[in-house]
């Protein structure tokens, strides 16, 4: 879509001299004003705004909570307790970060389903999902590492259990594992270094975004029916239609935010946590957090030994690769159809996909025994075959009903 | 200019001076950034004071016989117990031919100290601290995934690979244990 072009002009000889030498102006007009978007975006598309101003609300959070907290390991437990109680206003400004990590998940996942949905992953967005698969991962990370910093004790065998993955990575495992904690244990080497990259990555983060934003303004948005904006009358300028909705949506999306921060602020979290850290002894029930239970589940679903690849072992490749898969995504699924609503059989297993995450979502938090473990294997086993098998071969065997000719057809009715 | 020069040289066959100079400076600058580098990671192994916990001493003769006490050893949590005859016996009467990780029981503790294991108290699944004398087999039970190990602390059900790792130890007097 090459027609964006501004038509903004400078007034005046000061704004016509920063003009010629750095367009600024002209850029943010062009990109944040003018942007020709498809004028039949639903409300499942506000969920980028979300996420930006989530992202906002995290970093701003988190360098004033930074004020106050002492990354040490006798330290950590009394300072976020100190900020609860003692700083003015630590309170809330805790609570919104905790929660806005939550906040911040819910709304991550939404826009990853709506683009699963609506085929946003497919030519010409590839590198523009694989940048959002990026920024999906790093948060993950982010999220983890701070939920180590308060040093209670899901903190500390969160902490211990994720970095053991590593040692199951053969030969360099152990030289590995001690690399990463600075010890042979969990300790205050790994706080310290943990309470750095928690605030170094969140700045990386945006930097990926500018690329995810910059790689959706070069083909623009995809959009509900999922074809290609074909004239002007296909679009309306970014601001203010979508601004408007944009803010509406954030303002809506805040209230449960608000909700959870004033009246529940704990809620999402785990009593465990409240106890300080203790290497000695490990909680009966260690949970990550809601936001990484899907993934976990898979973790724990390879109890067995495939060949010469240990349980362990096994368990970590089925984690890593249900990541990895998403980056081969829009060479899977090669349907010419974007959107699923178009797609009849596409439609029965997306659901069945949604539910299936939810399921991995619960069998995460719930113990490894009985029918629980069978579950766990059945739900990744779908995981799976969604990507591998299903969506390779609905592209071929199911016959999509009939496109709109174009955005504005869809939107008026047949008339036009 | 300079393009329109270099441009040309890819074009012709032989390798000219100039391209070897620029794969040697571009080899160059490359080992100089890893050598620059690996300070930067390597800063993130254990440090001085880390490594200099590596030894401890320890008196076993306060822990009574059917009891166990954990200790911390480099940071890890150190399971010693005292353990009963009937442990022992138990441990024995396993043929390896059952066992996930084959270890007979004399391979996992000192002779003359038959008494004494002597383990680090994280599961080989992914680190958590099994508790005692409980799973299926006397011994210990991972809550974290479900492992079970029996009264010598192998591994027979579950998803840990191998046996809890025994630290390398030694008896200094009956009582006295090194551990490192």
């Amino acid at each position: 879509m090459s027609s964006h072009e501004s038509n903004y002009s400078p007034t005046g000889p000061v704004e016509r001299w920063v003009d010629e030498r750095l367009p600024l102006v002209r850029f943010a007009k062009e990109h944040l004003m003018d942007f020709p978007t498809p004028k039949n975006l639903n409300y499942w598309w506000t969920f980028g705004a979300i996420l930006a101003i989530m992202l906002v609300v995290q970093i701003v959070t988190g360098i004033v909570l930074a004020m106050h907290y002492t990354p040490h390991i006798d330290l950590a437990f009394d300072s976020v307790e100190h900020i609860r109680r003692d700083v003015n206003g630590g309170r809330i400004i805790q609570a919104t970060h905790a929660v806005g990590a939550s906040m911040f998940f819910v709304a991550l996942y939404i826009h990853i389903f709506r683009g699963l949905y609506f085929g946003s992953y497919k030519a010409p967005r590839e590198i523009l999902w694989m940048l959002g698969v990026i920024i999906f991962i790093l948060v993950m990370a982010i999220a983890f590492m701070g939920y180590v910093l308060p040093w209670g004790q899901m903190s500390f065998w969160g902490a211990t259990v994720i970095t053991n993955i590593f040692s199951a990575v053969p030969v360099a495992g152990e030289p590995l594992l001690q690399l990463l904690r600075g010890g042979f244990a969990v300790d205050n080497p790994t706080l310290n270094r943990f309470f750095s990259l928690h605030y170094l990555l969140p700045f990386v983060v945006a930097a990926v975004v500018v690329l995810h934003i910059w790689a959706l303004h070069v083909p623009g948005n995809n959009n509900p029916i999922g074809v290609d904006v074909k004239s002007s009358r296909d679009t309306v300028p970014f601001h203010p239609y979508y601004t408007m909705k944009d803010l509406f949506a954030i303002v809506v999306f805040f209230i449960p935010f608000a909700w959870f921060v004033f009246f529940a602020p704990d809620i999402l979290g785990h009593p465990d946590n409240y106890i300080q850290a203790n290497a000695q002894i490990t909680p009966a029930h260690i949970v990550p957090e809601w936001y990484l239970l899907p993934f976990y589940t898979i973790l724990r679903a390879i109890d067995f030994n495939v060949l010469f690849i240990d349980s362990r072992l096994g368990g970590v490749i089925a984690m890593a690769g249900s990541l990895v898969i998403l980056f081969f995504l829009p060479w899977l699924d090669r349907s010419r159809v974007r959107s699923g609503t178009f797609r009849p059989m596409f439609k029965i297993f997306y659901w069945l996909f949604v539910v299936n995450f939810l399921v991995l979502t619960y069998l995460g938090a719930q113990p490894a025994e009985g029918i629980y473990v069978l579950l766990a294997k059945i739900s990744t086993a779908y995981y799976f075959a969604y990507f591998l098998i299903i969506l390779p071969l609905l592209s071929r065997i199911e016959t999509p009903r009939p496109l709109p000719a174009s955005i504005s057809e869809s939107v008026l009715g047949k008339a036009h | 200019m300079a393009t329109q020069s270099d441009t040309a040289n890819t074009h012709t066959p032989k390798a000219s001076r100039r391209d070897f100079l620029y794969v040697a400076t571009g080899a160059v600058g490359a080992v100089g950034v890893a050598g620059a580098v690996w300070p930067l990671i390597n800063q993130m192994n254990p440090d001085a004071s880390v490594l200099a916990l590596a030894q401890v001493d320890f008196d076993v003769s306060s822990i009574a016989e059917g009891s166990s006490v954990t200790i911390i050893w480099r940071g890890l949590p150190v399971f010693v117990r005292h353990r009963t005859a009937a442990e022992i016996e138990e441990a024995r009467a396993v043929p390896l031919s059952e066992l996930k990780d084959p270890e007979s029981d004399d391979q996992r503790v000192k002779e003359g100290h038959e008494q004494w294991l002597i383990m680090i108290a994280n599961c080989t699944h992914l680190g958590c601290v099994p508790v005692g004398e409980s799973g299926n087999y006397d011994g210990w039970f991972c809550p974290c995934h479900g492992s079970h190990y029996d009264t010598a602390g192998r591994i027979r059900q579950g998803p840990a690979p191998t046996n809890l790792v025994v630290p390398e130890y030694e008896f200094l007097s009956d009582t006295m244990v090194r551990i490192g």
